[in-house]
């Protein structure tokens, strides 16, 4: 089931674009409360500290990446309205992600990485909406695999938390990505 | 003598069951198993070239920290590894562990089988037309 098929049928795409402007509040409400759960953090210094300021621009420069990505998807032609919209909407989560992350790790005393200049990406194999999805999704589910490593070794665990709360987030986009495949969105009952 | 003789052949089975069991773990890694837990590394790293993390490509035998222009961390740089099969897969089981101040801030990859599975990926990848290019 391709995903233009799907949003050929009214009833199930209204239930999705409800479901995704649910989700973006939601995701904005657990960013205003992570940020005001920092107001626990020290400025580091100390091995821990350090550690989890390395960790969190780890990640700042993967959403950048991701930022990008999703830009030259957006202006690559290729993606054709919802999907397109689609695109934008988890964009504009990466862009919040990337602006907690940044935010933290100032207040943890670091210095936030920046967006590079230029990005490579396979630009050759993307061709068709197809191939731009398969790619995000692609990156998408890294995301995931990356977040999953980086939760249990933040030694303050309000980031693990928050770091915990971006997992959630990339990974329905992973799922919304291969429905829009046609793949089963959630293909195992964990993830790794 | 006897003991001599019991001894003898206890070692040697001790010998032979070491190397059928790591012919066996050789055997048992499957680099298609790994291609999929390869996945995992997709937010950071590519084969052919660098992202937040360096390419995979030409990566055994490499120095830890050598990829040019990448932006290793100061304990990468330091850290004198060279890849090998075996440095792969102590890293791999706990990054911060081998490499205290590393940028990979990642608690590993805790299955032997699954290292393995990943490192014979990486090995047929360093192989395929993708990284000799």
């Amino acid at each position: 089931m391709s995903f233009l098929i799907v949003a050929n049928a009214p009833n199930v795409f209204e239930a999705r674009r409800a479901f995704l402007g649910k989700s973006g509040l939601l995701l904005s409400g657990a960013a205003v409360a992570l940020l005001a759960g920092q107001e626990a953090l020290a400025a580091g210094g100390d091995k821990s500290s350090d550690s989890d300021t390395r960790i969190l621009n780890t990640a700042l420069g993967a959403e950048l990446e991701a930022i990008a990505a999703y830009q030259l998807g957006a202006e690559s032609g290729l993606l054709q309205k919802p999907v397109l919209d689609l695109a934008v909407t988890f964009q504009g989560h990466h862009k919040e992600h990337a602006d907690l992350l940044a935010k933290t790790i100032q207040k943890l005393g670091g210095k936030p990485v920046s967006a590079k200049a230029k990005y490579a990406f396979p630009t050759e194999t993307l061709k068709t909406q197809n191939d731009v999805l398969r790619f995000a999704a692609t990156l998408e589910k890294g995301a995931v695999s990356a977040y999953l490593g980086a939760v249990p070794v933040f030694g303050n665990r309000d980031l693990a938390k928050a770091a915990a709360s971006i997992l959630g987030d990339e990974a329905m986009h992973w799922a919304i990505l291969r429905n829009a495949l046609g793949e089963a969105p959630v293909p195992s009952a964990f993830v790794a | 003598m006897r003991w001599h003789v019991r001894t003898t052949a206890a070692l040697a089975f001790v010998v032979t069951a070491g190397a059928a069991a790591a012919q066996h773990a050789a055997v048992a890694a499957d680099a298609r198993i790994g291609e999929t837990i390869y996945s995992r590394c997709l937010a950071c790293h590519a084969l052919a070239y660098d992202r937040t993390g360096p390419r995979h490509c030409g990566l055994f035998g490499r120095r830890a920290g050598s990829v040019k222009g990448f932006a290793y961390s100061d304990a990468m740089k330091r850290s004198s590894i060279v890849w090998t099969e075996k440095t792969l897969d102590r890293f791999l089981a706990n990054p911060l562990k081998m490499v205290p101040g590393t940028a990979m801030g990642y608690a590993g990859v805790a299955s032997s089988k699954e290292r393995a599975d990943l490192i014979a990926y990486l090995k047929e990848a360093n192989a395929s037309a993708q990284c000799r290019s």
